[in-house]
């Protein structure tokens, strides 16, 4: 086993842990906490490939990754305040009592 | 593959499982800081300095304490008297399992994977910011901008309304 396969397979082993915590978890916070685990099992699959790719000199993974790491902080921080003002309205951040549009 | 890969890999992927699976919320708040921090470790071990103090700096420094932040602003800190998992886990851990197991075989039999090792690249800082000011002005402008309307945005939703609604 190489060691690309090694970091490929610890990325996808991310990627279902972020994925099954997202889907079984009743608290919306931990489920945006799954979604950020599932962003950056993708950031380790594009440095590694960077890594181990035929032109490592071309920053083309490394530049995806800051980009990418700066939307996933984008997202956080609207996420929670989205969050916080669901929490403010219904008083719970429990999703399967979250289920109405209409407040 | 060293032992220290082996070693780090071990310790994200087991506070990634504990981060999903604790029952206090802070806790899962703390080992999610431990698989950000074993990530950051990762991408050093791979070459890209500078990704790993920027994941240190933006994921543990703001994105895990903002996370926290959350936790105690919403009363998550105290643990739940129902199942912290939803009625329906059976399905989200099946199509997790089934996730897995695809891209698990995918990766094993990919014959990218296969080929012979090449010597680390060498990455400076200096070459990202030159990028960055070439190649990349326009994303950078962009995500300058996606940031910005972010953070006034967040604020504005996270707002608190005085008076009427």
């Amino acid at each position: 086993m190489t060691q690309l396969t090694a970091y490929l397979l610890v990325s996808a082993l991310l990627f279902a842990i972020g994925l099954a915590g997202a889907l079984t978890r009743r608290n919306a916070i931990i489920v945006l906490v799954g979604i950020e685990l599932m962003l950056n099992a993708a950031n380790l699959n594009f440095i590694a490939f960077w890594r181990y790719g035929p032109h490592a000199y071309v920053l083309t993974g490394v530049m995806f990754v800051i980009f990418s790491i700066g939307v996933a902080a984008a997202e956080a921080a609207v996420g929670l305040a989205l969050i916080i003002s669901v929490y403010r309205h219904y008083r719970t951040t429990n999703l399967d009592q979250i289920d109405e549009l209409k407040g | 593959m060293t032992y220290t890969f082996a070693i780090i890999a071990f310790l994200t992927v087991a506070s990634a499982v504990a981060a999903m699976s604790l029952r206090n919320l802070v806790h899962c708040a703390l080992m999610l800081m431990v698989t950000f921090a074993g990530l950051a470790v990762l991408y050093l071990a791979l070459g890209a300095q500078f990704v790993g103090f920027a994941q240190v700096l933006i994921y543990i420094g703001a994105v895990a304490i903002l996370i926290v932040f959350a936790i105690l602003l919403t009363r998550g800190s105290e643990p739940p008297r129902q199942s912290i998992f939803s009625a329906t886990w059976v399905v989200g851990v099946g199509i997790a399992v089934m996730v897995i197991g695809l891209l698990g075989a995918v990766v094993l039999s990919s014959r990218v994977v296969t080929r012979e090792l090449r010597p680390a690249p060498v990455l400076s800082v200096r070459d990202i910011g030159e990028q960055l000011m070439t190649t990349y002005v326009l994303p950078l402008e962009v995500i300058g901008l996606l940031l910005t309307a972010a953070l006034i945005g967040a604020v504005i939703i996270a707002m608190h309304e005085e008076e009427g609604k």
